[in-house]
């Protein structure tokens, strides 16, 4: 039984990534960029997923490990003139060193408190990417040149600004998030995140080191969203501070909220969901951000657990 | 018992909640194998002290000695690695997971633990089998996909025993297990207590005085955070004191 249920789940997410892949090929140019941004903001969705939605932490600071990863490998290959590959590992080191060392403080609080601590780590770090406006540039950014997002693949150098390989490596890095998240809900430490959040005390009871499972948490959600941010940056070529502003802590809350928070399909959901409102109501009305406020609170209505949440709880109770 | 090393020695420990003593000054020594009772009236300091044996709470004096070792310092979750596994007072399984999942947790612990021991990675189907045994030990095995506060209350009772026992603990505390249970329910709970006494030590925390004395080997009795008396079943019933404590006022107990 338990077999069937983990083949089941295994076939539906490479079917998902099937019609990803296809898409490619029928999505007219404009969805098609818009799906490649798309995928590498649920990445980013993924990574918070994974702290929010199985361990029970709610953090309002995940716009840091998202910039750090953008400005991990934007700065680097910017300044330094680094490589993709070695640009984008310098990204996801930058993220996990830097939720290491916010998890080992933030973790003393829970609750309202980790909220805040979260929250003024961030805005600190925002503060940071303005304050070194020299190599920075602020809010107006760095644009990497098409020249430099080349990336080398034994003999062959792909360009990255070229929106079908573009969309490839966007879905590549989507594909390896999804099945590690999948992996981890699967496993022993997916379990015990779970348990954390129920039940801290009967957790621990149970012989468990709360706080080193959520620091492991921590960590690896901040790897999800660094990895997400230097792919921004590589892909899109563009590294600006806004992504450090809260408003890029608030959405992947939001997008994981809609989607279906500990679920591993939930962040894209949402964030497609979010990101395709957004983009028709706008082409209504000048209001749209009224449009997307009414959107969110009918689906926290009626949908509380999200879209596939509302999904896992009607008809397919199997879906990790 | 002085030839035998006792597997859990506590020695003179003191607790105080904001200058509440709840236990003041227990010894206590509980060598390997027995079922071990602790009776007294409420706020006697009963939880407080199996609380400062699982780690739950820390002493303000005094010591822990498991197996030899001196875990005073010990955090819970170590503790429970070494074998101490604690099931608690008011229930408290993962209303929110199913009855596998719950169990899960246990058995994955001593799976993790072997394999940091050196022993071979552990598989899928180690971990079901280590829950299917467990759910199978209490009769629960029918209800393994439920979600665990869809269980009636005995079943969570049953629910939490076995991911007690699934930890496969050298020492087994049970805050007032059969608390709320109706009278069939706690004879098969007697029943399943001294299977488990087969091999683990039970120390356990009970009011029902029926079930102290036909399960028991020895009995402490607890008053005012201080161990008042200790004796076999017959001993207690006997003692003066402990009639005077506790026993006499145990008519609505
Ligand atoms: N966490 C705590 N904070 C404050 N007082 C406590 C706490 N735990 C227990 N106490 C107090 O300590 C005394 C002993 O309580 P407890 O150990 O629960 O007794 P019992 O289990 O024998 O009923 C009681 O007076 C209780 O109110
Ligand atoms: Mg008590």
């Amino acid at each position: 039984m338990a077999d069937k249920t983990a083949m089941r789940s295994l076939l539906l997410h490479v079917a998902v990534i099937g019609v990803l892949l296809a898409l490619n090929f029928v999505l007219p140019e404009y969805h098609r960029g818009v799906f490649s941004r798309i995928l590498v903001l649920a990445v980013f969705a993924m990574g918070y997923n994974l702290l929010f939605g199985y361990c029970g932490l709610l953090s309002l600071g995940h716009a840091m490990f998202f910039a750090a990863g953008l400005y991990g490998a934007g700065l680097t290959v910017y300044h330094l003139d680094w490589g993709v590959a070695a640009g984008f590992a310098a990204g996801i080191m930058a993220g996990a060193t830097l939720a290491l060392a916010i998890g080992l403080l933030a973790l003393r609080t829970t609750g309202v408190a980790f909220m805040i601590v979260t929250l003024m780590f961030s805005q600190v770090f925002y503060l940071t990417t303005l304050y070194f406006t020299t190599w920075t540039r602020g809010e107006e950014g760095l644009v990497l040149r098409q020249d430099v997002r080349q990336l080398g693949l034994g003999g062959v150098s792909l360009d990255l600004s070229d929106p079908a390989t573009r969309y490839f490596v966007a879905l590549a890095l989507f594909a390896v998030v999804l099945f590690a998240t999948l992996a981890i809900a699967r496993a022993p430490l997916g379990r015990v995140l779970v348990a954390i959040r129920e039940n801290e005390e009967r957790t621990r009871m149970l012989g468990y080191d709360v706080f080193a499972n959520k620091l492991a948490a921590v960590v690896l959600s901040g790897l999800f969203c660094a990895a997400a941010g230097a792919a921004y940056a590589l892909l899109f070529g563009y590294v600006g501070s806004s992504f450090a502003a809260i408003q890029y802590s608030i959405l992947p809350l939001l997008w994981v909220l809609l989607g279906g928070a500990a679920t591993t399909l939930g962040p894209l959901v949402g964030t497609l969901f979010m990101f395709y409102v957004i983009d028709i109501a706008s082409g209504f009305t000048s209001a749209y951000m009224l449009v997307v406020g009414v959107a969110l609170i009918v689906l926290v209505l009626f949908f509380p657990r999200g879209i596939v949440g509302a999904i896992r709880e009607r008809w397919l109770p199997w879906l990790p | 018992m002085a030839a035998v090393k006792p597997l859990l020695a506590v020695r003179d420990v003191h607790k105080s909640f904001d200058g509440l003593t709840a236990v003041d000054g227990v010894d206590f020594d509980l060598p390997a194998g027995e079922i071990r009772a602790i009776i007294g009236p409420n706020g006697a300091g009963k939880t407080t002290f199996v609380n400062l044996v699982c780690g739950r709470v820390m002493p303000d004096s005094g010591q822990v000695l498991f197996a030899g070792e001196d875990i005073t310092h010990l955090p819970a979750h170590a503790r429970v690695r070494r074998g101490i596994a604690y099931t608690f007072q008011i229930t408290s399984v993962f209303t929110q997971l199913s009855v596998y999942d719950n169990v899960a947790l246990s058995v994955q612990r001593t799976l993790i633990d072997h394999k940091e021991r050196g022993e071979s990675r552990f598989s899928a189907a180690d971990l079901r089998r280590g829950v299917d045994h467990a759910l199978e030990r209490v009769g629960l095995s029918d209800r393994s996909a439920m979600p665990a506060g869809e269980l009636a209350y005995g079943h969570q009772r049953l629910l939490e025993l076995a991911m007690g026992l699934a930890l496969k603990p050298r020492l087994l505390i049970l805050d007032e297990p059969t608390q709320g249970l109706s009278d069939s329910e706690i004879e098969g709970f007697g029943v399943l207590v001294r299977e488990i006494a087969a091999d683990a030590t039970v120390l356990l925390i009970e009011h029902n005085m029926p079930v102290v004395m036909a399960l028991a080997h020895r009995i402490t009795v607890m008053d005012q955070g201080r161990v008042l008396a200790e004796g076999s079943p017959d001993e207690i019933r006997a003692n003066a004191d402990v009639q005077h404590a506790y026993l006499g006022v145990s008519g609505d107990a």
